[in-house]
């Protein structure tokens, strides 16, 4: 237990940091506001509010919803973990690498720390179901909170792999292009994968992302068919969360 | 027994029974045999060997790029060694890092701290870190903020803090813990002269409060004064290990600096008449006063020489000082080389520059 410390204590530091910062708690809902209540509601009176491809008539707005949900998770999870480039530029990370502390328990960490702050920024969207047109039962927070965090815990694994190998805070933007919007839009968070050209399918396949929001929207949405079974979605989560952390901490180790 | 003598038992006594690590014996605290490091062929570090007892305070002098950080980092376990050995509190650096970790606390060069944690927080993490136990946190924390000072502002974010609070506090915190050895890497480094003798006096204080040894960089002379021994490090060599004052007294007696029309025939006549080597320096642009080239002469006894060298001398002698030898002369003696010629004066120069800009910013409205 005495080698694990070090998770608990950056863990608690990661979220007084988070929790102090209330602008950027608040602040960070503006983007998935704007997506549901623009892009969707403009997007949905144009088809028609007839999603038909997803199986079932149903609102734009109330089918994108699980999608924005992971879409926060998955922009949550990678910033708070890229924070270990903040960490390294201001100097703190040098103060974690000294103690005598052992450098993968740094990592699993920022990887735990970065997966509450994520699920915690997913529940707070869950405010913004009603207005959604996304029905929530206690049942289903229940089933939510633990699937968001499964979620979390991929997305913050796959941000500290990057941000181990990240020199400064410029390459951000190279990492924000070519790995997380193309992860958020092809994880069919937008819209129904059915119809996608064979390309687009096989490249959402190895996407994690989609089996998050296909979980997402199994819980929340019960009457739009899913693409995978939901043990099956859990599952692969799971495995893909585990390899993230093992090789964001290897990753880590060998960088630091 | 002196209060702060008892402090400093009471100190050893409380680390004992925390920090988990056998009892300290009284041999050196840190051993250094045939240190090297390598960067892709580049020598930071060369066959570097030295020993520093307990409670001493001990300098690595040098100018930028000597191999003192390099030195540190092998110390403090970030780096490893390509070669030789080295131990802190008897444990090795390489292969015991956790144990070596434990013993000791570092000030690096650049802030380590979280701005925007307050001051207490960051010290409180650090305990955390270190293993040291809940009751003693609190207490701990408020004794070293008192010492640097900063009890005050123990509350606030630390980015309000200005340069010389936020190294007051790394301090602070690296006592946290109790560790046998304190690191401080240019310590005063960017810092006001007020700033810069509190930081000593705390360094002072601490040696007799926390019954602990001091391992400092620097490349300013003056203040390497205030260390027991010193080991002046060139070109990654240790090139003299002494106290201050050996050290001095081996540049042989008083330094008298010419500054005269013609060096190369002054030079030629000190050689000829009175048998002395006398090192040149060119004329620097910036410096007040006469040009001409410096010329600089090691004599047993300044005063009673002066005079006939001066009467002996045909060139025309544009200024004459003479003054007993500091640290400066040391390294000029042993280098050929002044230490403050590529690194301080460039800092001053930018710091000055910031300050122009800002004042005329400031003028301008």
């Amino acid at each position: 237990m005495k080698r694990f410390r070090a998770v608990y204590i950056i863990w608690l530091r990661d979220l007084k940091r988070h929790f102090r910062d209330r602008a950027r708690i608040f602040g960070s809902l503006a983007t998935p506001i704007i997506f549901i209540f623009i892009l969707g509601q403009g997007l949905g009176s144009s088809i028609g509010g007839n999603l038909s491809a997803a199986g079932a008539s149903i609102d734009y707005k109330t089918y994108m919803f699980p999608g924005i949900l992971g879409m926060t998770v998955l922009f949550a999870g990678v910033f708070a973990s890229v924070s270990i480039v903040w960490d390294r530029e201001f100097g703190f990370l040098k103060e974690m690498l000294v103690a005598p502390v052992p450098s993968w328990s740094i990592a699993l960490g920022k990887v735990v720390s970065g997966a509450t702050i994520a699920s915690f920024q997913g529940c707070l969207m869950l405010i913004l179901a009603p207005f959604a047109g996304v029905s929530l039962s206690p049942l289903i927070i229940v089933e939510l909170i633990p699937t968001l965090f499964l979620v979390a815990f991929s997305m913050t694994g796959l941000g500290v792999l990057v941000a181990s190998r990240l020199k400064s805070m410029q390459g951000f933007q190279m990492i924000m292009n070519f790995i997380m919007m193309p992860m958020f839009f092809l994880s069919g968070a937008m819209f129904p994968l059915s119809n996608a050209p064979v390309w687009m399918d096989t490249l959402a396949k190895i996407d994690p992302l989609t089996y998050g929001v296909d979980a997402l929207r199994a819980i929340m949405l019960s009457d739009v068919p899913s693409r995978y079974a939901f043990t099956t979605d859990i599952g692969l989560l799971a495995l893909i969360s585990a390899g993230m952390l093992l090789i964001a901490i290897s990753t880590f180790s060998r960088q630091s | 027994m002196s209060a702060r003598a008892k402090a400093g038992a009471a100190v050893a006594a409380q680390r004992a029974a925390t920090d988990g690590l056998p009892p300290a014996s009284d041999g050196p605290v840190i051993e250094v045999e045939h240190l090297t490091r390598k960067f892709n062929g580049f020598i930071a570090v060369d066959d570097v060997s030295f020993t520093v007892g307990r409670k001493e305070i001990f300098g690595f002098l040098g100018p930028n790029g000597a191999g003192k950080t390099t030195t540190i980092n092998m110390l403090c376990t970030l780096l490893k060694p390509t070669s030789g050995r080295a131990t802190l509190n008897g444990f090795d650096v390489a292969s015991q890092q956790d144990a070596v970790r434990q013993s000791i606390g570092i000030v690096f060069q650049d802030p380590t701290l979280d701005d925007q944690l307050t001051a207490r927080e960051n010290l409180q993490f650090h305990a955390m870190l270190y293993n040291v136990p809940p009751a003693e946190r609190e207490k701990r924390a408020r004794r070293v903020l008192e010492m640097v000072g900063l009890t005050d502002r123990a509350g606030d974010r630390v980015e309000a803090y200005s340069g010389g609070m936020k190294r007051r506090l790394e301090i602070a915190r690296g006592l946290m813990h109790y560790p046998h050895v304190l690191f401080l890497d240019e310590p005063t480094l960017g810092l006001d002269p007020q700033t810069r003798s509190a930081i000593w006096e705390h360094v002072h204080e601490l040696r007799a409060e926390y019954d602990i040894t001091v391992f400092l960089t620097t490349h300013y002379m003056e203040e390497a004064e205030n260390c027991d021994r010193i080991a002046i490090i060139d070109t990654g060599r240790i090139v003299a290990l002494d106290t201050p004052g050996t050290l001095k007294h081996g540049v042989g007696g008083d330094i008298i600096t010419l500054r005269s029309s013609d060096a190369v025939t002054t030079l030629a006549e000190l050689k000829e008449k009175f048998d002395l080597e006398a090192l040149v320096k060119p004329a620097v642009a910036d410096t007040s006063g006469p040009a001409g080239d410096r010329i600089y002469v090691e004599v047993p006894n300044g005063r009673t020489l002066l005079p006939q060298i001066l009467k002996g001398l045909t060139t025309e002698i544009l200024s004459v000082a003479v003054r007993e030898p500091t640290l400066d002369d040391v390294f000029l003696n042993l280098t050929g080389r002044q230490i403050r010629e590529e690194s301080v004066d460039k800092m001053d120069a930018m710091k000055a520059r910031v300050r122009r800009r800002r004042s005329q910013r400031g003028a301008g409205h």
